[in-house]
């Protein structure tokens, strides 16, 4: 079996994580979306290491993981302290910064 | 032939799971969703030999994310007394945005010429990946343990009671 199929199926959840980012109107629901798009990158990244045989690829995803790990932690702990403050956390009400 | 087979399998789970994260109306019910997912890309990256990070991709993402993504819901929804429900705003907008993301994308793998055929890795994947992170790449390792430490410091301190 080729790279292509997983190039492909990595491309899908990449939209539809897109999709999510896009079209959520509660602030978790957008980090869940960004949370597929980052997973579909590391399924690119491990596919292409296999299939060059460097392992360079899987290094970075392991990198990836971890600081996508600690980007979830800080932004949930982001969204908890503007729910403590603005008592909502759908991302259309977040509109202090608008002119 | 059975790698096609468990590649097939494992993409529709992958792909049902993605849409279900981003359509589904409860909050809680995505998250769920997204844990199968993340278990799917763990399945994948079994396939691709790379058991090493299957094993982290469960322990890390589908473990720690879901854990604390869990843990937000319940902050921020049961305080304000509303119930789970979520929903999606623009959705023509958002999947034009995401099949023209596809479409493009699509269209360069479609042109370029990609390998099809597995090349043999030079000996075990986990023996590479140990003694590649602790030589040749051994700066950007501990810089992800600082990295690690100030993102606890300050998930801490912005999580702090009120005082």
């Amino acid at each position: 079996m080729g790279l292509q199929p997983y190039l492909l199926l990595s491309a899908v959840i990449f939209s539809i994580g897109l999709f999510g980012v896009t079209t959520r109107r509660n602030t978790i629901g957008i980090l869940l979306g960004i949370e597929l798009m980052m997973n579909a990158v590391n399924i690119n990244l491990v596919a292409f290491a296999r299939y060059t045989a460097m392992a360079s690829g899987m290094i970075f995803t392991l990198f990836t993981i971890c600081i996508t790990v600690a980007e979830a932690a800080l932004g949930l702990a982001i969204v908890i302290l503007l729910f403590r403050v603005r008592r909502t956390v759908m991302a259309d009400h977040l509109d202090l910064l608008k002119g | 032939m059975t790698q096609e087979i468990a590649f097939a399998g494992l993409a529709v789970v992958l792909v049902g799971s993605a849409l279900a994260v981003v359509l589904s109306k409860n909050l809680f019910h995505a998250v769920l969703w997204l844990a199968l997912a993340l278990t799917g890309t763990a399945g994948i990256f079994l396939q691709l030999d790379a058991e090493f990070l299957a094993a982290v991709q469960l322990l890390l993402y589908a473990g720690g994310i879901v854990t604390i993504v869990v843990f937000a819901i319940v902050v921020t929804e049961r305080l304000v007394g509303e119930r789970l429900t979520q929903t999606n705003m623009r959705i023509g907008g958002g999947a034009l945005v995401a099949v023209v993301m596809f479409g493009f994308i699509a269209s360069v793998l479609m042109r370029r010429p990609l390998p099809t055929s597995r090349p043999e890795m030079p000996g075990d994947l986990t023996r590479i990946l140990g003694q590649a992170v602790l030589t040749r790449y051994v700066l950007p390792f501990e810089m992800l343990a600082v990295l690690m430490l100030v993102g606890m410091l300050g998930a801490m301190y912005f999580a702090r009671p009120e005082d």
